[in-house]
């Protein structure tokens, strides 16, 4: 199985990623690009804010991919996701998973973003015109 | 044993910058970390939830951390 995990702070090419997983031995693609929206519980939001504890967010992105890799028989995943400030529309994530049936990619690639969020030391505040937050902290 | 904590997130704004100094006894365990960070800032009983990393594992109450160790607070995550 081969991998590619990286944060970025430059702006993430989902034709890149594409092409990175892209091998002859696979029947299939696929995508989930995460991006960035323009109101949260209605209320509206100017930019999102990302930061990264780097070091341990790549290691914890390393499992979540081997063990997606023990789970479905996939050939390649890929999972880009980006730190700073980002825009309205700017894409925050993009996780591509090649292999050679659908079904394998499908289940990794949702399994790969469900359990980011949850345990990726990665965090998102969203910027109001009337203030700030960090998400999810409070109960 | 003085110990750096790294803050992330809200806990960075709740530390009041990036990283503090914390003074533990020998052999202390995440737990002993957490009820002395809680004394002094009592602000992270206020969050729904949050994790220590002992050289980048999230690690348990029971674990012993150690003065050159990287020990960060990991409020709730929200990438993706």
């Amino acid at each position: 199985m081969n991998k590619q995990i990286k944060l970025s702070v430059s702006t993430l090419n989902v034709m890149e990623c594409v092409d990175w997983v892209m091998s002859p031995e696979c029947g299939g693609i696929d995508v989930f690009i995460g991006t960035v929206r323009n109101a949260t519980k209605g209320k509206t939001v100017v930019r999102l804010e990302f930061e990264a504890y780097e070091k341990m967010a790549i290691s914890e992105l390393e499992k979540i991919a081997d063990q997606a890799s023990i789970k479905w028989p996939v050939q390649k995943m890929l999972i880009h996701h980006r730190t700073g400030v980002l825009q309205i529309g700017e894409i925050p994530v993009i996780i591509a998973v090649a292999a050679a049936h659908r079904h394998a990619a499908f289940e990794a690639c949702r399994y790969i973003i469900d359990t980011l969020k949850q345990t990726v030391p990665i965090w998102k505040k969203e910027i109001f015109e009337d203030g700030e937050v960090w998400v999810a902290v409070h109960p | 044993m003085k110990v750096n904590i790294l803050a992330f997130g809200i806990a960075k704004d709740i530390f009041g910058g990036p990283a503090i100094d914390v003074e533990l006894f020998n052999d202390a365990t995440v737990f002993n970390l957490k009820f002395l960070l809680e004394k002094q800032y009592p602000q992270l009983k206020k969050l729904a939830t949050y994790m220590v990393a002992v050289n980048n594992e999230y690690a348990l109450d029971g674990d012993t951390v150690h003065e050159r160790d990287e020990i960060a607070i990991i409020p709730p995550v929200s990438g993706g």
